[in-house]
């Protein structure tokens, strides 16, 4: 299948000589759900903005929908909604008035009943006639994804939605996404909220100082990198690891209510059935029994130090 | 071309004129009436009537064309300015636009209210003299070709300029000397020779110049020069963006 967009040796310098892009290659499949992510100032809101025409390209080039970003910038950006970090909003219109204009500036003609359903699916339809600026922040970032939505898109580029955006907030946000790629969408957003990607994210690309460090299917990413921990709630106190529980690598919490073991779920032995068989046999009873997955904040922390180190 | 984009920035552009008319149209109203009262009675009733027009009636087109270029070049460069103050501009840079149809959308707008005021002030000049109008369609002619440009260059400004007392500058320091030392009140035949020949260098002497024939059927310079250069000076406007939407200059980094 030939990718949605994409990106080939993308190079961007600004003016000042900073190098936000170096040699990016990124290739985005139609109706898929992928996160950029990456620290502050590594080069997502830049990737976005080249392939949206507001960033001008240095060196490389970029294909939305077989159309190249600056020969064929019409057809190219038509099938782009974006909806920007900053709330940028012309404080004195109607809602209704700043989205409609947005489907004219795409080029479409003015089409009330599709307005009014991208309205009310974000629950603007109450607030249509007031002035943006009696709206509270969440409903004007509401509004952005409403003018980013106004000329029906194919791809919607989500630049750092939920940022400083309440959980409720940004729950109802993860739904409309969700909605939006039942409805065929691509949707790529940049985020540094990890857990945006791990929960709503099909890909995970991780970016820092202007390249690709690695990107890979959100859940095979977990299982790659993700190591495991099993926690062992004893019932008894221990003072030390007993000696029988020597081979396995075990530690024991301060408490010393609690062993600690590490463990690959992707490796052929686990080691979890034998280390169990030899706490009961060494007599030890057990009160429960946790394991938890390392998040992709561990994975995408320590491939950022791996970088930068 | 995209014509709806064209009509939505039109329109949007005019939605801020008519949420705002009130203020819009009292400030040069106001403006226009208190010229009247000092330089139409006060001075003027001492002054003979120039070239056989009385000077309160002589004064009229420049009045006009004060209020207009000062209008235009405001409301253009406001209207791109205030997109990119608050960043509103990141969505006609990301659409399928070319620069030509954002211009015709931000300039038409602004060159349509200025248009609106300066015939609003004519009107309102016929409260004070007596108004007679030569040529009506040459005069419309001129008043429109003369908003188009000014508005051209308000446009550049609005995107030159860095915050909002930049946006005040051209229009203080240099449209409002121009404008006055450009026979808006005065014909340029009083003036002694040498200052006759400097004044030609002042391009708005061809617009008053021109808009003032279109009155009175009588001009300090030929007609068809006032055409040259109105011409000329939106020709070199519309260079200027050009290349500024080419370069990206102050738009696009």
């Amino acid at each position: 299948m030939t990718p949605i967009i994409s990106v080939s040796n993308l190079s961007k310098k600004y003016d000042g000589g900073f190098e936000a892009l170096k040699n990016l290659s990124l290739d985005i499949e139609a109706g898929e759900i992928i996160a950029l992510l990456g620290p502050n100032g590594a080069g997502k809101t830049t990737l976005i903005s080249a392939i949206c025409g507001l960033v001008s390209i240095t060196d490389g080039s970029v294909k939305v929908g077989g159309y190249d970003i600056v020969n064929d910038y019409r057809d190219s950006r038509r099938l782009v909604g974006l909806v920007p970090q900053e709330v940028a909003l012309e404080p004195f219109e109607t809602v209704i008035n700043t989205v409609s204009f947005s489907r004219g500036l795409f080029g479409y003609p003015s089409n009330p009943a599709l307005i009014e359903q991208i309205l009310r699916k974000l629950s603007l339809w109450e607030k249509r006639n007031n002035a943006i600026k009696e709206l509270s922040g969440g409903m004007k970032r509401r509004v952005l994804i409403a003018k980013a939505l106004s000329h029906e898109p194919k791809i919607l580029f989500l630049d750092e939605p939920t940022a400083g955006v309440d959980v409720e907030l940004r729950k109802d946000m993860w739904h409309v996404v969700e909605e939006l790629k039942r409805d065929g969408v691509t949707i790529v957003l940049t985020t540094h909220y990890i857990e945006e990607a791990e929960a709503i994210a099909d890909r995970v690309a991780v970016i820092s100082a202007g390249t690709i460090l690695l990107i890979e299917e959100t859940a095979s990413l977990m299982k790659q990198m993700g190591e495991k921990q099993m926690k062992i709630y004893l019932q008894q106190k221990l003072d030390i690891v007993p000696d029988a529980l020597d081979k396995f690598q075990v530690s024991l919490s301060s408490d010393g209510l609690c062993l600690l073991y590490q463990y690959d779920i992707n490796a052929d032995r686990t080691g979890i059935t034998s280390l169990l068989t030899a706490l009961s046999s060494a007599g030890i009873v057990l009160k429960d029994v946790e394991t938890s997955q390392s998040s992709l904040e561990d994975i995408f922390v320590s491939l950022v130090k791996a970088q930068t180190s | 071309m995209n014509l709806y984009a064209i009509r939505a920035i039109y329109k949007f552009e005019m939605s801020r004129t008519f949420r705002t008319i009130v203020q819009s149209i009292i400030a040069p109203v106001i403006s226009t009436a208190l010229y009247f009262v000092v330089f139409g009675t006060a001075i003027g009733s001492r002054i003979q009537s120039i070239e056989n027009v009385e000077y309160g009636t002589f004064i009229v087109p420049g009045l006009i064309m004060l209020t207009v270029l000062l209008q235009s070049t405001s409301n253009a460069s406001f209207g791109i300015y205030f997109p990119k103050f608050i960043g509103t501009i990141y969505e006609p840079l990301s659409a399928p636009v070319s620069y030509l149809e954002i211009v015709i959308g931000y300039v038409g707008a602004a060159a349509t209210k200025s248009l609106m005021i300066g015939l609003i002030i004519l009107a309102t000049a016929t409260f004070f003299v007596e108004v007679r109008i030569a040529h009506p369609i040459w005069m419309m002619c001129f008043l429109i070709l003369t908003c188009i440009s000014f508005s051209l260059l308000g446009f550049i400004i609005g995107i030159w300029a860095r915050n909002f007392e930049q946006l005040n500058l051209v229009p203080s320091l240099i449209i409002t000397p121009l404008v006055f030392l450009g026979g808006s009140f005065y014909s340029i035949s009083m003036l002694p020779p040498f200052w006759q020949t400097v004044t030609m260098f002042n391009p708005v002497v061809y617009l008053v110049s021109g808009f003032r024939w279109a009155f009175f059927d009588n001009a300090d310079v030929a007609i068809h020069y006032s055409l040259i250069a109105i011409g000329l000076f939106s020709l070199i406007c519309v260079l200027i963006i050009g290349w500024i939407f080419k370069t990206g200059y102050k738009l696009r980094s």
